[in-house]
């Protein structure tokens, strides 16, 4: 007996095979503008060399950083039960609905205040590279939070439980059980802090500046040139950009299948 | 031995009101009621993985109320087995005594006899992922077991079994009981299981403590 056909998956197909078009149209549009000529002449640039290093080093940073305050934020929201912690949930949620550019306005007026001074007395952020890195971690530490958040809601605690029963103390399971069977949710909160921190720019641009061979990186290249109206090279670098994020994400893919 | 004195516990509308028994060293207890009755969290409450508001428990001659759930010697085996999942069998197998900082050669050697014992030393290199429902209890069990303690806590071990599987592990879990004098406490809703494995029955009814066989 052969299944009848149910239209709803052609409709589902339809959708999403439109929305990937569309996809594939903008990043095919904008290949073809650029040219590899374009491309290498970026990359021959000092500025933009250093902007791919510093991006590279600081979404690198700034991945780790969000891993480590994710875990621990993660595991609270997920296993702790304790008043308000639908508020916390929600307040953490704060950078990712935001828009960029006031949570850099927002870094901005905090290290302006007597806080802020004293904190810029041992490590000074406002327009240098740590500031980069701040700004980054806002926004990527919030999506690594929520990853990790609903990686320990997809662990059972029971088998942590268990541990505690065999002697050890609560951090302990948590170390020797718990975080080695988290180990996909926490190599894909990182990735996805180290993507956000590649592609955003208002939080940097606005906390610590876009100062050339300073504190400029990828994004901060790409608003540069087209503001002075150099449309090639700010194709060209959203190029690069989309190289590095799709090696990422085909990284990602594929360690994540091993982790 | 275990013993249970005035317990009570809340969780919103449902609770444990003076719930005391004691199911003598050495003894097979078994504790049935209906799901949903606080069975689990009884023997969560025995595991000191949750608090009581009121009342003792008793493990031997100490009073482990206050202690933490790895202080009090004993062995629990959740419903599911709850085992590690990235580690293997041999792994899960010595990780008590890894705890207590044993010699590897004892280590090693305990875990060669608890698998001998269990008829799991074949899998011993396998992850949880790779085995079977009945095997994966037989691995709980050995886990429990390892560093020998004077208590075994079991919360519907058989319970996911086909009946297949589920006949050669009561009789295991007779035979260990018999062989290490542990003193056990098994949660059942299966009376066969219950009238098949119990020296000391007791049920659990609208969150009280009925004991129905000694």
């Amino acid at each position: 007996m052969t299944r009848r056909f149910d239209p709803l998956w052609l409709v589902l197909g339809v959708i999403t095979g439109t929305y990937l078009l569309f996809l594939l149209a903008m990043l095919g549009a904008t290949a073809v503008y650029s040219s590899p000529h374009d491309l290498w002449r970026a990359l021959g640039a000092r500025e933009i060399r250093y902007a791919i290093g510093l991006s590279l080093f600081t979404c690198t940073i700034t991945a780790v950083l969000s891993l480590l305050l994710a875990v621990p934020v993660g595991y609270l929201l997920s296993r702790g039960r304790f008043r308000g912690r639908e508020w916390l949930d929600a307040a953490l949620d704060i950078p990712i609905v935001l828009p960029p550019m006031v949570v850099g306005l927002c870094l901005l007026i905090f290290f302006q205040t007597d806080i802020g001074h004293a904190i810029e007395k041992v490590i000074p952020f406002t327009y240098t590279i740590a500031g980069v890195v701040l700004a980054q971690c806002v926004i990527g530490a919030a999506f690594a939070v929520r990853t990790m958040r609903g990686t320990f809601d997809h662990l059972s605690s029971r088998p942590e439980d268990v541990a505690m029963t065999l002697g050890c103390s609560r951090a302990r399971a948590i170390w020797l059980v718990t975080l080695p069977a988290a180990r996909r949710g926490m190599f894909a909160a990182a990735s996805i802090a180290w993507a956000r921190s590649l592609g955003g720019l208002g939080p940097v641009l606005v906390f610590a500046g876009a100062t050339r061979m300073k504190t400029e990186v990828l994004p901060t290249t790409v608003w540069l040139e087209l503001s002075v109206g150099n449309l090639e090279a700010a194709v060209a670098v959203s190029m690069l950009m989309v190289v590095m994020a799709v090696v990422v994400l085909a990284s990602v893919r594929l360690m994540g299948e091993r982790v | 031995m275990i013993r249970l004195e005035d317990i009570a516990w809340r969780a919103g509308a449902f609770g444990l009101e003076k719930v005391s028994f004691t199911v003598p060293t050495g003894r097979y207890g078994v504790l049935m009621g209906k799901t949903g009755g606080g069975k689990t969290s009884l023997l969560e409450i025995i595991c000191g993985l949750r608090q009581p508001t009121a009342g003792r428990v008793w493990l031997g001659e100490r009073n482990v109320t206050a202690l933490a759930p790895g202080e009090r010697g004993i062995g629990y085996v959740p419903q599911d087995g709850a085992l590690f999942p990235t580690m293997t069998v041999r792994e899960q197998l010595g990780f008590a005594l890894r705890l207590r900082h044993r010699p590897a050669g004892e280590i090693a050697r305990r875990v060669e006899e608890l698998a001998g014992h269990l008829g799991i030393a074949h899998l011993l290199e396998r992850k949880p992922d790779g085995l079977s429902g009945g095997e994966r209890q037989r691995v709980a069990l050995g886990r429990a077991l390892a560093a020998k303690p004077r208590v075994l806590l079991l919360d519907e071990p058989l319970s996911a079994l086909d009946d297949d599987t589920r006949e050669p592990l009561a009789d295991l879990l007779h035979k260990v009981q018999r062989e290490t004098a542990v003193t056990v406490l098994h949660i059942t809703h299966q009376r066969s299981e219950a009238a098949r494995l119990a020296d000391n029955l007791f049920r659990l009814e609208d969150g009280r403590i009925r004991e129905v066989q000694t």
